[in-house]
């Protein structure tokens, strides 16, 4: 195989951007917008799958507004969901430090941060109710650090210039689905949420054109049953897995999210994957997932390998301890190429150079892939109980995985997959192709461009849940009449029987591969081939082997136990299935962009200084992915990209 | 690094009707950097490929922080080293050791199958009254309302539950107070929990009892299995916050 050519539909969606100047879009949406009645909305059934910051937030807010809400997690507790790891904090243009911060400041950000691949409107309305967050959360009860004076205290993440981001200590992200998961508790408790925790997503059902309903299993029953609702809310997170080994939890998945692509939602920009720097190292085969140091650390740990090949290589070989290497043996490597940001360089950029210092045999761990991250000068400076006040768990996490204090020796880490930017295509009403689909928070694509900024999924997630989808769902709700379809429509039993019959296929093979031995084998060879670099070789390459694992899957794949009852494996099974379905779209996305931005490089792609060279010409768009069958090439529809407002230009962190 | 041969007491149960028993597996070349729940993959992907049905146990993170995975080891929940099961790690055992692994007991969390119970009952202590009642969109500035430092950090402490269960499981009467007091304390030191602190004290813990959870008895084999180091001092507090709630009850003065 040595060239693709992509179908290429001249159709797209409206994105439903209302016009007018950029800061006025969302005040004209709001004042102009549907309303539904009070006593109309609790004849609206939403469904909203997954229960993390985007789902939960969405469940609380409509729930409270009065709509009947249904809401599915495949955890056992919604207090579950993976937004809970999440522990750097979160941003908001309040400029409380009084450092210049402003909602344009934080919009220009954002779109920068994003390598220019984001929608400006959709980013403006992000950082506009970003302020809104931190009052909602705070009315909650949620514990951000603060000042002496009893004020907010802020801290400074990648890709900005100044203290933006709201935290509790390392464990921002638990502090805020916390307060949204006893918000939606507060509802569970009225009445107003059916809660179903330890169900998972199978499938959308479409009647009519229109998302109408799920097909979920019960994984403690093993029952397949269908739910029937007004509207559907996907907020189900991202792809990560796709890699095998990434920071998400072990659940996560992109099963219900495949399944609406299969059911006509586009996928956008499914290339944009991030990579993060700072995630402690591969340390064997065995290896279960990988876990995140804060992005935080960066604010006083300072990155570096040593100069020397024969350093590292002593290192490597536990010949010398890296707190024995003299200052000028090291090389500080963000600071010296980009002294402006320094340690706190976006992470796309922080990532590609650990992985060119590690390329050039300067690598540390014993595997030769990881880099230092050393806080001995913050430690003189500030001293051993400051640093624990601001990282003390993070450095107990680490020293408890790894056996290494961090105190003494540097924290060594390597990038890994944590998040991805691409996802469902969403309009501006959070709606995606399928009429009746809303998508928010990670599943969806809107924010974020080609690469995430530090401390935004928090805020994004908070964003579309308290207060974009509130305000948006009424303009279709408003279009459909409320419960008019039930689970009586033939739909939704042809879509269980294809649930079902699925599901056997998988058990009937009998095979001598366990599902895990199959993703694992999937994972390595998107994370070579489609990971931090990328070349039109190395797509064609995974583009040729991911039928074959595919392949391997259904004729070879072993699903031990029952379909009734709960069963772990075949849990695995159905994700894995999903990650196969959805694998080659990722790589026909990177291969068609044939520019590097953002997360998304290809080595073809770069300027002499080795940094990404963007084609606005040719590649301001949105990538939309429309599938055709599994194993058949997707049809392109394009989702042009316009800049009025911020000015398009090579992104320097210099 | 080395690599470790143990032998595994496991608690088996197909389904919450079916009868229960010990099985013992040999866990074979158990690299020590593993994690424990890791070591379980292993072991499981063996039992797969003998076409045997894998252990069944809960977990979703594997950092520590989701609460997802419970497990008691050696008879103590999470194992006792102060960490979740999924950040406890095999150096902490040794070569030929025999380990112990049965479920999280209590009458208030159902078992399922396997290793895995039924938590929900927690999630019903927080929906009696485990939050502050306010509107998304009805907030302040957020600078409004300056809270002490010293208030906010122990509000957080309270807060860093994680939910796992482990106070139940360790608690000979499967009593939920460190779960109930933590988050009692956290929302009833912040001024914004103040209006509803007496409602919600009643509330949580009648649900409490009403869900088949122990009386405390001061024991505190609670925070010894705390993987988060939450503290008993929650429990004198929610003590003191009840007999204020009910006494208010009494006399009619609500709040």
């Amino acid at each position: 195989m040595n060239e693709i050519k992509f179908p290429v539909s001249d159709y797209m969606p409206d994105s439903c951007i209302p016009d007018g100047p950029i800061a006025e879009k969302w005040t004209k949406y709001k004042r102009e917008a549907k309303l539904i009645n009070p006593n109309n909305r609790r004849k609206y059934t939403v469904l909203i799958v997954g229960s993390g910051l985007a789902g939960g937030s969405a469940a609380a807010t409509l729930a409270e507004l009065g709509y009947n809400v249904k809401c599915f997690c495949y955890q056992d507790s919604p207090r579950r969901a993976h937004s809970i790891a999440a522990q750097g904090g979160v941003n908001a243009a309040h400029n409380y430090q009084n450092d210049g911060d402003s909602v344009y400041r934080l919009f220009y950000d954002t779109v920068k941060g994003g390598d220019f691949r984001a929608r400006e409107a959709n980013v403006y309305r992000l950082a506009e109710v970003s302020c809104n967050i931190i009052n909602q959360c705070v009315a909650q009860g949620v514990p951000f650090g603060r000042e002496y004076g009893g004020l907010l205290d802020n801290r400074s993440f990648g890709g900005s210039q100044l203290k933006r981001t709201f935290y509790s200590r390392g464990q921002t992200g638990q502090q805020l689905l916390l307060g949204c998961y006893q918000a939606m508790e507060k509802e569970i408790g009225k009445g107003h949420i059916e809660m179903h925790p330890r169900t998972e997503m199978m499938d959308l059902v479409v009647v009519d054109g229109h998302a109408k309903g799920i097909v979920v299993r019960d994984m403690v029953t093993g029952e397949i049953k269908s739910y029937a609702g007004d509207t559907v809310l996907l907020a189900t997170g991202g792809y990560g897995r796709v890699f095998f080994l990434s920071t998400n939890a072990m659940g996560c998945n992109v099963g219900a999210a495949c399944a609406c692509w299969k059911k006509g939602a586009y996928f956008a920009n499914p290339c944009f994957t991030q990579i993060h720097p700072t995630c402690i190292p591969v340390k064997g085969d065995y290896q279960s997932k990988l876990t995140l140091m804060s992005e935080s650390l960066r604010n006083d740990g300072r990155i570096w390998v040593p100069k020397s090949r024969e350093v590292a290589a002593k290192i490597r070989k536990g010949e010398m301890k890296p707190s024995d290497v003299a200052e000028n043996d090291r090389d500080y490597y963000l600071e010296r190429k980009y002294p402006s940001f320094g340690n706190l360089a976006p992470r796309d950029i922080s990532s590609r150079a650990a992985k060119e210092a590690c390329d050039d045999e300067r690598g540390v761990a014993n595997t030769g892939r990881g880099v230092f991250l050393d806080f001995k000068d913050a430690i003189n400076r500030m001293g051993k109980e400051w640093i624990d006040g601001q990282y003390g768990n993070l450095f107990e996490m680490y020293e408890e995985i790894t056996d290494v204090d961090p105190h003494e020796q540097p924290m060594m880490i390597y990038p890994a997959s944590h998040y991805t930017m691409g996802g469902l295509w969403v309009d501006y009403n959070l709606m995606s192709s399928i009429p009746g689909l809303h998508v928010l928070g990670e599943a969806n694509f809107s924010d974020h461009g080609a690469n995430r900024l530090g401390a935004s999924a928090l805020m994004q997630g908070l964003s579309d849940g308290y207060f974009v989808i509130p305000a948006t769902l009424p303009t279709y709700l408003t279009t459909q009449k409320p419960g008019s379809i039930t689970t009586a429509a033939p739909e939704f039993k042809e879509a269980e029987d294809e649930v079902k019959a699925r599901i056997q296929k998988m058990m009937d093979v009998k095979g001598t591969k366990t599902p895990d031995e199959i993703h694992r084998e999937l994972g390595k060879l998107v994370w070579d081939d489609v990971g931090m670099g990328r070349t039109k070789e190395s797509l064609l390459h995974a583009i040729e082997k991911i039928p074959a694992i595919r392949e391997e899957f259904w004729t070879n794949v072993r699903v031990v136990g029952s379909t009734e009852g709960m069963n772990q494996e075949l849990e695995k099974a159905w994700r894995v299935a999903a990650f196969l379905d959805f694998a080659e779209v990722l790589c026909y996305d990177a291969l068609n962009r044939e520019e590097s931005c953002g997360a998304h490089f290809r080595l073809e792609h770069q300027l002499a200084d080795g940094e990404a060279k963007r084609d606005d010409a040719n590649f301001a768009y949105v990538a939309c992915w429309e599938y055709k069958g599994t194993g058949e090439l997707p049809v392109l529809h394009k989702e042009p990209l316009t800049f009025d407002t911020v000015h398009l230009a090579i992104r320097s962190y210099k | 690094m080395a690599n470790l041969n143990l032998t595994l007491k496991v608690w088996r149960q197909e389904s919450p009707e079916a009868q229960g028993r010990i099985e013992t597996y040999k866990a074979k070349n158990i690299p020590d950097e593993a994690s424990f729940l890791e070591m379980l993959d292993i072991v499981n992907e063996e039992l797969v490929h003998e076409g045997k049905e894998p252990i069944h146990f809960d977990h979703d993170c594997r950092e520590g922080i989701c609460g997802m995975c419970s497990l008691t080891i050696n008879g103590v929940p999470h194992g006792g080293k102060k960490v979740t099961t999924c950040q406890l790690h095999m150096r902490q055992f040794k070569d030929g050791d025999t380990i112990w692994i049965e479920p999280f007991r209590a009458a208030a969390f159902p078992l399922l199958r396997d290793l895995v119970v039924d938590r929900t009952a927690l999630d019903n202590i927080i929906a009696a009254g485990g939050f502050v009642d306010v509107r998304t969109g009805a907030a302040p500035n957020a600078n409004n309302m300056p809270i002490r430092k010293k208030t906010s950090d122990a509000a957080f402490d309270a807060a860093a539950c994680i939910g796992c269960g482990a106070c139940v499981a360790s608690c000979k009467n499967s009593a939920a107070m460190l779960f109930t007091s933590a988050k009692a304390a956290h929302l009833n030191l912040l001024p914004q929990g103040h209006p509803e602190k007496n409602k919600r004290v009643l509330a949580m813990v009648r649900q409490m009892d009403a869900l088949g959870f122990g009386n405390c008895t001061n024991l505190y084999e609670c925070e010894a299995a705390c993987p988060k180091g939450i503290s008993v001092d929650n429990i004198a507090k929610l003590n003191r916050d009840y007999m204020i709630a009910c006494a208010s009850e009494a006399f009619g003065v609500f709040s």
